[in-house]
This record gives C-alpha cells, structure tokens and sequence, in this order.
C-alpha cells in the first residue's frame, strides 16, 4: 500500500543550528504511529513541518510527501488545501486552538462549512448546525445543544481539546496528528482523552501520529513507535518489540525509568 | 510524634466557595508523605495553608504543638526556618538576575541563620549534585532538571525539618524525573518530604504515607502500600486505572 506520509532523509535548521537531522519514517492509510522524543528532541518540529508551518527562521531539507504532495517547497495554495483534509492537528494547549472571543458551536461550524465547500457540497446553516451538534457529540460533549453556545473559558480544559478534537475531525481528514494532546490535562481526563482519541481513529480509519514525551501515554494508543533524541531517529519499531526489548542505550534508559514508576504502583488494577 | 498536625482544617473565600472541607492529617518526622489530588481538589490551598500563606477559615494547623499563626511574627520567624518548599515551574521560581550562590544562600540571610553561609551553600550544592562552580553561574545557563536541583538546594540549605514539594518533576523530562526523584530518595534521610503531586507513582516512590484529595475532601488515606494495593475509595481506584503503564514484560 503507498504510504499516506513519506517523510525521507528530513532536515530542519535555522542558521546556527542543526535541529532535525536525516529523519525518515512512513505512515501507512489507517496506521498510529507514536513519536517519542524529550525536550529537544525536533519532535514538535517535525509535526509542523509536515504541513508546512515552520517558523520562517526555519529551514527544511529532504522530503516530506503528505497524500502524494510534496510539502517542503510547496506554495501555500497547495498547503492550505492540504491543511485539514489530509492532516489535521491537535495540540498540547486547547486554548491556543479556540478563539476565545467565539462561541465554540461557531468555531466548530467554520471548519465544517470549509470541509462541506471543498467537497462541492451545500453548507447551508441548517446542514452545518446538524454537523456541529453530530461532532460535538461524537467527542462525547454531554449536552452539545448548550455547548454549542459557550466560549471557550466556561469549559473545563478536558472539555476543551474535546472541542478542538471535533474541530480536527470535521475536517475528516486522512491523518490525525496529535501533538501532546494530553499533557496539560489531569490524569483521568487524560485516560478519556486517549480512550476517546483510539476510538475515533479506528472508527474513522484515520492514520495517526501521536507525539509526545510520555513512553506510557503512547505505548497503549499506537502501534508503532519512532524514538527521537537531539533531532536524530535514534530507534524505530513495533511498539511491543521497542519496549520489550529496546535496542537503542537511550530508549533503554526511557523504559527503564517508565517501568521504575510502574512498579511502584504495583499490580495492575 | 507528629510535627504537623492539621485538625478539623476548612478554608473557603468570601463568596462562600468551600476549597478544603474539614481537613485532618498528620506529618511525621522522617516519615514522607504524599498528597494527591487532580485540578480543583484543593491541593494548592492546602500548600499555601501548611506554608503559612493563607490561614484556615476554620480549624488549625500545629507545629510541634504550637498553633501556626500568621500574624505571630516572633513564631512565623521559627517557622520559617522549619519549612521550605520547591514549586512546579524551575523557570519562574529562580531569580534570573542572581547568581546561583545568592539564589542558594538566600533563606540562610533572609532568616538570619548563623552559620558560615560560604560553607552551607557549596554543601547544599553537592548534596543536590551539583558541581561547586555552579554557584557563580547565573540560572539560564542551567537546564530544567539543573534549575530545580538549584531549587531543592535552596529549600535545604537552612536545614529545614520538612520540605513542601509541590509537583516539583512535573514539568521535567522523564529520563530527568527519575534522577530527581533518586535525589529525593537520598536527601529524605535529613529532610521530611511532603509530596504534592496529580502523579500518583511519583508519591509511591517517595512517601510510606498518602492522602487522596478530592474536590476538597480526603476521599482516602493511610500506607501508601495498603492503599495501592486495596484502594478503597472509588476515586482512588479510578485515579490508579487512569494512570498509564507500558505493557507488562513478558
């Protein structure tokens, strides 16, 4: 099957420094892949690059093909067109993704009735009123009429990436990226989070690529892993080859302190 | 016996928010303890109020049996020299314009302590592993891990007998977690840590006591062991299951 992301041989440096250095990894329709990295690492980087949305001081080398489009060099027409409906981003900070001047039924309507226009379809007010309501309860939103009609500061924060994800969604796009997409939240919201996020991608056979400093948050939600360290690929596998028997000395050492806290909380419950 | 005792302890605003309802714990010299609690469980305010921040609308706070009161200077001056605390963020919580020796030396003249500061700040420095040129260097040039090591030795420079932690790994690298939290381990056998924290094994590896906060209420408490093992509360079953694991070895 051809990939849906080709990322070959990825550079990005500004002028004093060498950020992402020779990163190449693929992304097949439908498959989660993990990127691992601490700070540093290039791994939030990487996520903008692949949809052209590096800082200017930025350069990128290599390739990058997005649903057969190659990224780097490309125009921004062909960028915005890509923007969304082959990959759509979530991030660390639902804030930084909502208007907080808008009430989050309007902002979710603005994506859908771009969406519906791109596919040539009618995006009358009704037909978006109907698709907001549909997505806001698909993230599980409890009572998406009244939601609808909030800003985004009377939401609790689980509550919010729930919104920004049904916005990522309405663009059904080929490939979710999410970019920490649960660090700034509590533990159990986080549990929601990811629970809801494994679902989605499978019922929408959508591709994933999940990033994020946290081994155990990505080890249950994807079923590859790419470790990342300074900017370099430093080792790359199934999840369960990665963590049962990590071959890199850096991997080795991130699972060994996951499973240090592991242990302390004993059996699993 | 106990060295703080917290009996009957609420504190609500004016509006009539309640943020802790009816609070009783005890902490032990030599005896970590750690305390748990998502956003809004009143974690925060409990800090403020064992810090001597902000005092209990209702309820009271001892020290060795004496009644914490912030408008006792005279006691507060003691108090002080008894209770440190480290924060979440290493970034905001070092003054950028001083260099590490002030920075570190700081509660030693603040609270007026006798003792050759030269001597205790280059012991502080070692004993949270850092190298003895790192008192002239200013906090930018330290990373996240090495700023918050800095912070620990400015809460133990003055020898306190206990030490607030509040979600000091958080914003750390997990590979920088783990070396701080083997610090922790090594400094507890002088200091008593409480450990505020949403990470619950973060507490397991540190503290022999725990306390689960929520929405201002201990919902449970006791031996970190025995509640992890047979976790009583729903809340606290529910906190253990959302916490993520890598997948068992095989």
């Amino acid at each position: 099957m051809t990939a849906l992301l080709t990322v070959d041989r990825l550079s990005i440096a500004t002028q004093a420094r060498q950020l992402v250095r020779n990163l190449s990894f693929s992304i097949a329709p439908g498959e989660r892949l993990g990127l691992i990295g601490e700070s540093g690492s290039g791994k939030s980087l990487t996520s903008l690059a692949l949809i052209g949305l590096l800082p200017e001081t930025m350069a990128a080398t290599g390739s990058i093909r997005l649903d057969g489009t190659e990224v780097i060099g490309a125009g921004e027409r062909q960028l915005v067109a890509l923007r969304g409906p082959a990959a759509a981003t979530i991030f660390q900070e639902p804030l930084t993704a909502l208007d907080p001047l808008m009430r989050v039924g309007r902002q979710v309507g603005e994506v859908v009735r771009r969406r519906l226009r791109h596919e040539g379809l009618p995006s009358s007010a009704p037909a978006v009123q109907t698709r907001v309501l549909e997505l806001l309860s698909r993230v599980a939103l409890p009572d998406p009429e009244r939601l609808a009609r909030v800003y985004p500061h009377e939401m609790s924060g689980g509550q919010r990436q729930r919104v920004a994800i049904a916005m990522a969604l309405a663009w059904r796009p080929k490939l979710l990226v999410a970019d920490e997409p649960t660090t700034a939240l509590d533990v159990t919201t986080q549990a929601e989070i990811l629970a809801l996020i494994g679902q989605l991608v499978r019922e929408d056979n959508m591709a994933l690529l999940f990033i994020s400093h946290d081994i155990p948050v990505v080890a249950g939600t994807v079923d590859r892993v790419a470790v990342l360290r300074q900017g370099e690929l430093v080792e790359a596998g199934p999840v369960s080859d990665v963590l049962q028997a990590p071959a890199d000395p850096y991997t080795r050492s991130l699972v060994a302190a996951a499973r240090t806290f592991d242990t302390a909380l004993g059996r699993l419950f | 016996m106990s060295f703080i005792t917290v009996e009957n302890v609420s504190f609500a605003y004016r509006s009539g928010r309640t943020i802790l309802d009816s609070l009783n714990l005890t902490i032990e010299k030599g005896r970590n303890l750690g305390i748990v609690g998502e956003s809004g469980s009143g974690k925060t305010t409990l800090l403020r109020l064992l810090l001597g921040l902000a005092q209990p609308s209702a309820g009271r706070i001892l020290l060795d049996g004496q009644i914490l009161d912030t408008r006792n200077r005279a006691f507060m001056g003691g108090f002080r020299k008894r209770v440190q605390a480290v924060f979440q963020d290493p970034y905001s919580s070092l003054d950028p314009r001083q260099s590490v020796f002030n920075i570190v030396a700081e509660p030693l003249r603040a609270l007026k302590v006798q003792t050759d500061i030269e001597s205790a700040v280059s012991e502080a420095l070692a004993a949270v592993g850092l190298p003895a040129d790192a008192a002239r260097r200013y906090p930018h040039e330290f990373s996240g891990g090495q700023r918050q090591r800095i912070a620990i030795a400015r809460a133990i420079v003055a020898r306190p007998d206990l030490v607030l932690a509040d979600e000091i790994v958080s914003a750390l690298d997990l590979s920088t977690r783990i070396l701080i939290v083997d610090l922790l381990k090594t400094l507890s056998t002088s200091a008593t840590f409480a450990v505020v924290s949403h990470d619950i094994a973060l507490v397991a590896l540190l503290c022999p006591d725990i306390i689960i906060l929520e929405k201002g209420r201990i919902v449970e408490s006791g031996p970190t062991e025995r509640v992890l093992k047979d976790p009583a509360h729903p809340y606290t079953r529910r906190l253990l299951a959302s916490t993520p694991r890598l997948p068992p070895p095989v």
